[in-house]
């Protein structure tokens, strides 16, 4: 049991990482098993796996359109990135949870990752 | 069974809507019953076509066509038409813009996507006519 992957809750992950929920706080009991961190929106559809989290710097309508076809679960802006107000109705209308953290990529992904969670890489550490 | 088609209009350098057609598509395809992983593939790889379309022409369509055995997508597009195509296709390649690459595009990953997650691509373009993406994911293969 322990060599698998911890599987969080997106409500542990916005108070590990002190996050404002800016769409769909109703899916804070929604279970993140995966991980994807970039500002290259290629790179999350090329990289990425169905169901992931993903955590980035760009707050554009595009990340949403990206997390949308790349079936992301829900997404982390870091370093106090705010998304516009048409990006967050794009978020709630797709149903994709939005939260925004203080902390920077580095520091976002090392507390998740010491949580247990794990990149969508599939290698397991 | 028949082919279920259809066409999405696409404007150049229209941000705002940029990825509604590729949105609409995989409603479409979700409608129809078509396997989650599959119908992944196809947004991926159409997103990626219509960014383009967007980023690089003044107007382009996508047309779509559905049928028990595949699905085939058709962007075609009037921009500037690619120089070297074998050069776009390498990972890493690009000639995006900086403000393009702010929005987190032109990472030259775009046909590599689209290769990626099709079975067969084409690639047709004529410089200062426009380029043609075609790519075909098939129903039979996969989960």
């Amino acid at each position: 049991m322990n060599t698998l992957p911890s599987i969080m809750l997106l409500g542990d992950i916005r108070d590990l990482l002190d996050a404002v929920v800016l769409a769909r706080g109703e899916d804070m009991s929604m279970e993140i098993e995966r991980a994807y961190c970039a500002d290259l929106m290629s790179d999350v559809l090329a990289f990425s796996i169905s169901n992931s989290l993903l955590i980035t710097g760009l707050t554009n309508t595009q990340v949403i359109r990206t997390a949308e076809v790349a079936t992301i679960k829900a997404i982390v802006f870091i370093q106090n990135k705010r998304p516009d107000i048409q990006t967050i109705s794009l978020a709630d209308e797709k149903k994709i949870p939005l939260l925004v953290t203080d902390l920077s990529m580095f520091d976002t992904c090392g507390l998740l990752f010491e949580k247990g969670l794990r990149s969508c890489s599939g290698l397991e550490f | 069974m028949g082919s279920t088609e259809g066409v999405f209009f696409l404007t150049g350098k229209d941000f705002k809507n940029a990825g509604a057609a590729s949105s609409s598509l995989k409603g479409i395809l979700e409608g129809m019953g078509i396997p989650a992983a599959i119908i992944r593939r196809v947004a991926i790889a159409s997103f990626e076509a219509e960014m383009n379309t967007i980023i690089y022409a003044v107007a382009g369509m996508i047309n779509y066509c559905i049928t028990s055995e595949m699905i085939r997508i058709r962007i075609q597009d009037m921009g500037p038409g690619i120089e070297n195509i074998e050069l776009a296709m390498k990972e890493g390649y690009s000639t995006a813009p900086d403000y393009i690459r702010e929005m987190g595009f032109g990472s030259g990953m775009g046909l590599p996507n689209i290769k990626r997650n099709a079975d067969t691509l084409t690639v047709n373009s004529v410089i200062g006519e426009g380029t043609t993406v075609e790519f075909i994911i098939s129903l039979s293969l996969g989960e």
